[in-house]
């Protein structure tokens, strides 16, 4: 039989992870996928993963002293991903892929992808960014966004952003007062600023492409 | 570009939706869950349940209630009604919901929306505020189901909500309430100019240019509930009549 697909996500301050679980098993459940979802920061069963889900929110600062206050899970994130296995970094979570955090301290960040998480600059409009906004990308682009047409909306909710960023690991953007990063790639790590697990229908399908997705061959 | 936000409100008592005029006489109508399912299907943007009697009773139904929704719909969730603690918070948070709305509570002590913020971030506090005009041109804060007057001046309250660190606003005109004569626009533009922080306009649409009046009076969210739940309008009757006076909606779901 099977193995069903091994999917952590994973547990480091406190936040809410229900809302992440849940359409985790809706949508693997909508692809006829066997799914065994678990909410988590044991390092053994990380490093078993298929899947690595990252979510977050709050400050940069704060969501990343939780991550190094588990004991290894810095280690094993940096191994898992090494190896290829497919992350997906969810608001906070996706910021904290980038170098450093300059939300009320500098703060060290995983360093996945180049640039820094700053204040959006926003003139004029409402901080934080809460609503529904739209992805701008070129069909096509990305395993992650197969089935999904440019100028579909996903639901943000933040102040800060990716600066500085390379624009080759940019895959969609979004506009609030300026072009915000909105998703990031770098090889199997992936980062959305939006919560997929918010985003309806298009997020069920981010989340489904996600679980399809097998990047493992591009990898050396 | 940012969408406004069309947000269906159900007022929720022991498991059922209600709707009441002036928060008084109360009208059941229904499963909240199979509702929310419809607005979800409709086109909302967000949902939102309070629970009305929360304050007076046993609350449990309403976890029920969260936990059903958050299986099935994968859209931003606010409950609100007798939040007093973070860990009621929490326990909202772990049923499935994505927002609390606090009001007394935080009329009552102002720390909790730091506390709240620091612990689950600022997106997941939402402070309500209930504001009946003294007819001046000037608004005060009323709690409990807008019976209590504070003598707190709700531009005031407003910053500091924004200082202790909300996400966003939930502005009620208790004066136009259940009434249908529209939004209270000056409050709402008052209110809007003194704060960075978004402001979700609450109390009074019978109209749909209603809507569009709040809108243009700087909402980046329209909350209502009886002219959805009586099916008086759709979202997509909301949305189209925001689209065609060029408010940007979210048209595609």
């Amino acid at each position: 039989m099977k193995q069903p697909l091994r999917v952590v996500v994973i547990d480091y301050n406190g936040g809410n992870l229900a809302s992440a679980e849940r359409a985790f098993r809706y949508a693997a459940s909508n692809l006829g996928q066997d799914i065994d979802v678990s909410v988590t920061n044991d390092p053994e069963t990380i490093l078993q993963a298929d899947r690595i889900v990252l979510p977050g929110q709050g400050a940069f600062a704060d969501c990343m002293h939780g991550l190094k206050n588990i004991p290894q899970l810095l280690d094993v994130l940096e191994k898992s991903t090494q190896k290829g296995t497919p992350f997906l970094g969810i608001c906070v979570g996706m910021q904290l892929m980038a170098e450093r955090g300059l939300e009320h301290q500098t703060t060290n960040g995983l360093g996945w992808v180049s640039g820094e998480i700053k204040q959006m600059p926003a003139k004029g409009l409402p901080l934080p960014q809460m609503g529904w906004n739209e992805l701008q990308f070129k069909a096509g682009c990305h395993p992650l966004l197969e089935g999904l047409e440019p100028n579909v909306h996903a639901y943000f909710v933040h102040s800060f952003a990716l600066t500085k960023a390379d624009p080759k690991d940019i895959i969609a953007t979004t506009n609030y007062g300026g072009e915000v990063p909105a998703i990031i790639e770098k090889g199997n790590r992936i980062g959305t600023q939006f919560h997929v697990e918010k985003s309806q229908k298009v997020g069920l399908r981010i989340i489904a492409n996600f679980l399809n997705w097998n990047p493992t061959s591009n990898f050396s | 570009m940012l969408k406004l936000r069309v947000i269906p409100c159900l007022d929720v008592k022991d498991g059922k939706v209600v709707k009441g005029v002036n928060f008084v006489s109360l009208r059941e109508a229904g499963d909240p869950v199979e509702q929310a399912a419809i607005y979800d299907a409709a086109g909302a943007d967000e949902l939102t349940f309070l629970d009305i009697t929360a304050s007076h009773e046993n609350r449990n139904t309403i976890l029920d209630v969260v936990n059903r929704t958050a299986e099935k719909i994968f859209l931003p969730l606010t409950v609100g009604g007798g939040v007093r603690t973070v860990n009621d918070m929490r326990t909202l948070l772990l049923a499935g919901a994505d927002k609390c709305a606090i009001n007394s509570a935080a009329v009552h002590r102002p720390e909790l929306i730091n506390e709240g913020a620091e612990k689950f971030g600022s997106q997941c506090i939402v402070v309500a505020v209930d504001a009946r005009s003294d007819g001046k041109n000037s608004w005060e804060v009323y709690t409990h189901g807008g019976r209590k007057p504070t003598g707190i001046n709700v531009i005031d309250w407003c910053k500091q909500i924004a200082e202790r660190g909300a996400g966003e606003i939930l502005l009620t005109s208790m004066d136009r309430d259940g009434t249908g004569k529209g939004f209270d626009l000056e409050l709402l533009k008052t209110v809007c100019t003194s704060v960075r922080i978004p402001v979700i306009a609450s109390g009074g649409v019978g109209e749909l240019h209603h809507f569009v009046e709040g809108a243009k009076a700087g909402a980046t969210g329209l909350l209502a509930a009886s002219v959805f739940h009586f099916g008086q309008f759709s979202i997509a009757q909301v949305k189209q009549a925001l689209a065609d006076a060029h408010v940007p909606v979210r048209l595609n779901i």
